[in-house]
């Protein structure tokens, strides 16, 4: 079982990703953004950062590097993809995930324990989780609103794609305290928060966060 | 204009030269003359001017930092492998991991242009522990400014912290601690220090020389532009047409992307084994790097000047020379070994070009479109740089200050005045929480942050496998200092090595940011050599060496000198991160130890601040041994599990420690005083030596046999109680109650979270 982890310039969190995949029990595969190869992954992980200097747009050149040629590919093919932060913005920049990521209303960066409902549970990088389940994983990012017309908001609503929602205090000004998004099929996640920086007690708030990755190693086992 | 070569220079040797302009004394200038034995050329001149000032060539402080080599153990230090020198010390922290740390200033900047100056402060010290082979793992930034409610504070704090942020996170270096401090003598001098750590293998350490005659010099990085030039602007502007770009801005722009691709492409290379020699460029730009890889090496280096990669073409040769754009390394590296170098550069999208070569003239030559426009020995420029022994004088003033004696100020008495000393001091600016500021910077990238602000010290695991981490925290109380900097310098020190035994790390190394006055104020100059001498002598007999530092002068506003404040950062090494003491306390039942002894000591103390705006009295004396034997103690006590939480007691005394304990755990507890020792002495004396630990019922006589043993005074002055509050008629809420005096946590998170928010405006902070 091998999860990607696509390496940009830029691109910080790209080492705990890993690590994360590791602890899932998977083996992660290092990608980098300029080699159209996925070497045979199982799944993609897109890392928190700042691909390209967050330049023009967040995400917005990084959707034009050549691994993402093949990863867009490939997830309209059913690959599963998970973007976190920056690889949010990546997926929705891809035109992977509708909407968009803009500066937080505040206008700080914001790294915060952030409170999150857990609400579509039968995704690819979800299904290790209760619906309606809690979980506090760290949020860090000074582009995090989520937005997107009234009619897609109410799709996404409608058809049960938001994968979790802000609890507490909305971080970003996210519309409708949307913290993470998923496609009709479950196999494309974007989130906001880290995940990756929750798999360890001593280093982050909780574990919560190696859920999203035992859910791709559950998902890919029982599509074999 | 034409080019100023070594030949016009020989050939017109009375030509004037504006070297007061660049800042050199006229004795200076003739020394350069004499090293030369002929004028410098504009290019010389410039570097001369920019090396021999006071924050590259430290020739007012150089006299007393001696001292930080000169007391060492018999058989030197055990710990250090790479001491004071380079660009940052290494210590060996065991298991062949060895640790660089290093804290520098960014005042000045930071002052004209708060984000880019705190930005590029970041990027400065994280290219020099870059430079010694180091993968940098955190950030800390020791802050001070003037009060909070000051107008300017709230153009340059907001500011300062986003540019740390803007830069930091953007890195990906979790920034893991540091101070926030206020005080009217900072207000048109904001300090803004930067720490950063960085760990490697033994055999992974880079020193900066250019040894290997016939190595070749490359400059990577970002392209060399018109910033960060500053003084050398005398020299641009009769060297450019009236209309020409002579105007730049003098405060460097950081790009943190560049950055963090400098990184990663450096440490491929190191890792590579492709490099002999690597210097990073900071202040005096390409300048500093030359002369220094030079001296340090062969002794001789030849470069081409023309051939840097700019960003804009105009630049005259002595702006090249000098300019501080961020982001640019110097490597120096064997022939058969470029092209593998340089295709690690394009891997990374990082410019390269090869700009000289190690010669063994014993002399830095620099020559542009074939011009010889500089000959200099490279020692002179880097390091025989002038020497001063400033003169220096007890300030007149330190007498009346000493004597007046803040035992004499009018304390809390009655349960209601406590409680209102007690809450306003929560909500001071120094005390308040600053989690305004740290909300604002990444504390979990890399995923190795065990400890972060608000805990005593950031701690780091450097090793998955073993667990093996370090911890770091900078500290001082610059009223301390003023007082009596000799005792003042040890108290920052021993604060700061108590802040890091109190999370279990046993306490190894020092770094310093020596921020003061003008040297050329007698006054100024012997409080200096007063707290060199004192962190001198303490880190003797703590038996820690000073690694590395920075001095910076001349911070004051207008007439009056900032508060003397050499921040002083220890670094510690915990065996097994597993094993840390944080600082929230546990479950009900656990019992509070304050460790150590309890004086009137308020002599500079937060609470004669904040109640009393009052500074004067005599500091309480460090007591090193004392401090030594709580580090022991702490040590032990973590790695036997037997303690649940720790915090040192500083800023506030102990009621600011419980404080912040019982805030961070969410649960109350009960306090009472030692016997015979009255409550507002009790809650707000900044006795030095002395620690609040929580322990376990099952440990209590096995800690207090421990300290009982060794010595050192445990006293038993409470219990953690999360059910404490409907017997004191608040049912459902966690209290804390100090005898007959009962606080919520509700109203007590209310005072010590709201100021920040009421100050620098809105931010999340819940």
């Amino acid at each position: 079982m091998k999860i990607g982890v696509v390496t940009f310039p830029g691109s910080l969190d790209d080492r705990d990703a890993q690590r994360a995949v590791r602890l899932a029990g998977a083996e992660p595969v290092a990608l980098w953004h300029g080699d159209a190869d996925l070497k045979g992954v199982d799944a993609v992980v897109l890392p928190g950062g700042f691909s390209y200097g967050d330049y023009l747009r967040c995400g917005a050149i990084a959707k034009f590097a050549p691994v993402m040629t093949t990863i867009i590919e490939r997830a309209q093919q059913g690959l599963p993809v998970l973007g976190i932060c920056n690889g949010f913005q990546i997926l929705c920049e891809s035109h992977l995930l509708p909407g968009a990521l803009t500066r937080n209303d505040h206008l700080h960066f914001v790294c915060r324990d952030q409170r999150l409902r857990m609400e579509r549970v039968d995704s690819a990088w979800t299904n290790a989780y209760a619906a309606g389940e809690e979980i506090v994983i760290p949020l860090k990012n000074g582009e995090g609103g989520y937005v997107a017309d009234d009619a897609t908001l109410d799709r996404l609503e409608g058809e049960g794609l938001v994968i979790a929602r802000y609890l507490d205090v909305n971080p970003n000004g996210s519309l409708r305290d949307i913290a993470g998004i998923s496609n009709p099929s479950g196999t494309i996640v974007g989130l906001m928060p880290h995940p990756e920086h929750a798999v360890e007690s001593l280093t982050g708030p909780s574990t919560d966060g190696l859920g999203f990755f035992v859910s791709a190693v559950q998902a890919l086992v029982g599509a074999r | 204009m034409s080019l100023d070569t070594v030949a016009r220079a020989e050939s017109t040797p009375d030509a004037e030269q504006p070297y007061a302009d660049l800042g050199l004394k006229p004795d200076e200038y003739q020394r350069i003359r004499e090293i030369l034995g002929r004028r410098p050329t504009s290019s010389e001149l410039a570097m001369y001017s920019v090396m021999w000032s006071e924050h590259c060539s430290y020739k007012s402080s150089k006299v007393h930092l001696r001292q930080f080599g000169d007391k060492q153990p018999e058989g030197g230090w055990p710990q250090l492998m790479v001491g004071i020198g380079e660009n940052a010390g290494v210590v060996d922290v065991g298991d062949g991991w060895a640790v660089t740390f290093k804290v520098e200033s960014h005042n000045h900047p930071s002052y004209v242009e708060p984000y880019q100056g705190a930005a590029t402060g970041i990027g400065g010290i994280v290219r020099d522990i870059l430079s010694m082979g180091a993968r940098p793992l955190a950030v800390m930034d020791p802050l001070r400014f003037g009060p909070a409610d000051a107008p300017d504070t709230r153009r340059v704090l907001p500011g300062i912290v986003a540019g740390i942020g803007g830069y930091g996170n953007c890195l990906g270096l979790p920034n893991i601690g540091g101070e926030v401090v206020f005080d009217a003598t900072y207000s048109g001098n904001p300090l803004v220090n930067a720490l950063c750590i960085g760990a490697m293998k033994h055999e992974d350490v880079h020193l900066a020389s250019a040894k290997g005659v016939g190595n070749v010099v490359i400059l990577y990085g970002a392209r060399t532009g018109g910033d960060g030039i500053g003084g050398v602007s005398v020299l641009a502007s009769e060297t450019f047409d009236a209309d020409g770009p002579a105007k730049r801005p003098s405060v460097q722009v950081g790009d943190p992307f560049m950055e963090k691709l400098l990184i990663e492409c450096t440490l491929e290379v190191l890792h590579a084994g492709l490099v002999e020699g690597i210097q990073d460029l900071g202040g005096a730009g390409i300048s500093c790097a030359t002369s220094e890889l030079a001296s340090n090496g062969e002794g001789g280096m030849h470069v081409h000047l023309d051939r840097v990669l700019l960003r804009d073409p105009s630049l005259s040769p002595e702006e090249i020379l000098m300019s501080e754009s961020q982001e640019r390394m110097c490597a120096i590296v064997t022939p058969d070994n470029v092209d593998a170098f340089m295709g690690i550069c394009r891997k990374w999208e990082v410019e390269a070009v090869v700009i000289g070569e190690v010669t063994d003239s014993g002399r830095l030559t620099i020559d542009w479109h074939g011009d010889r426009i500089v000959d200099v020995p490279p020692r002179t420029v880097a390091h025989e740089g002038p020497v001063y022994n400033r003169p220096m004088a007890r300030p007149s003033d330190l007498d009346a200050l000493q004597a007046e004696d803040a035992r004499a100020l009018p304390r809390p008495q009655t349960p209601e005045e406590i409680r209102e000393t007690w809450l306003r001091m929560t909500a001071s600016p120094n005390l308040a929480s600053k989690k305004w500021v740290t909300s604002q910077y990444d504390r979990y990238v890399l995923g190795n942050t065990v400890l972060a602000q608000p805990e005593d010290s950031g701690m780091i695991r450097i090793d998955e496998e073993s667990g093996l981490g370090v911890a770091v925290s900078t500290d001082c109380n610059g009223r301390f200092v003023r007082l009596d900097p000799y005792e003042g310098a040890k108290l920052a020190l021993a604060e700061s090595y108590r802040n890091v035994a109190v999370t279990g790390a046993k306490p190894l190394a020092v770094t310093n940011c020596l921020n003061f006055g003008s040297p050329e104020d007698p006054g100024v100059m012997w409080t200096f050599a007063e707290a060199v001498r004192g962190l001198a002598d303490g880190c003797l007999e703590l038996g820690i060496p000073v690694t590395g530092g920075n001095v910076s002068f001349y911070n004051s506003t207008g007439d009056t000198a900032i508060l003397p404040t050499p921040v002083v950062g220890v670094l510690g090494v915990i065996d097994d991160v597993e094993r840390r003491t944080p600082m929230a306390w546990g479950p009900d039942g656990e019992i509070l130890y304050l460790l150590g002894d309890t004086g009137e000591d308020f002599a500079g103390s937060e609470w004669a601040h904040v109640m009393h705006d009052h500074l004067g009295g005599m500091p309480p004396r460090a007591d090193l041994a004392r401090e030594k034997l709580l580090g022991e103690i702490l040590v032990a006590g973590s790695r036997d599990g037997m303690l649940t939480a720790a915090h040192d007691i500083a800023d506030g005394g102990v009621a600011q420690a419980l404080v912040e304990m019982t805030l961070r755990a969410g649960v109350g507890a009960r306090v009472w005083a030692p016997d015979g020792v009255e409550a507002a002495t009790f809650l707000w004396s900044e006795s030095p030596g002395r620690a609040l630990v929580v322990v376990p019922r099952s440990e209590e006589m096995r800690f207090t046999a421990m300290c009982a043993a060794r010595g050192l005074p445990a006293h038993r002055i409470g219990a953690v109680d999360s059910g404490l509050g409907a017997d004191v008629g608040h049912p459902g809420e966690q209290v804390l109650q100090v005898g007959d005096v009962v606080l919520t946590l509700g109203e007590l998170r209310e005072a010590h979270e709201s100021t920040f928010p009421s100050y620098f405006g809105p931010a999340l902070t819940v």
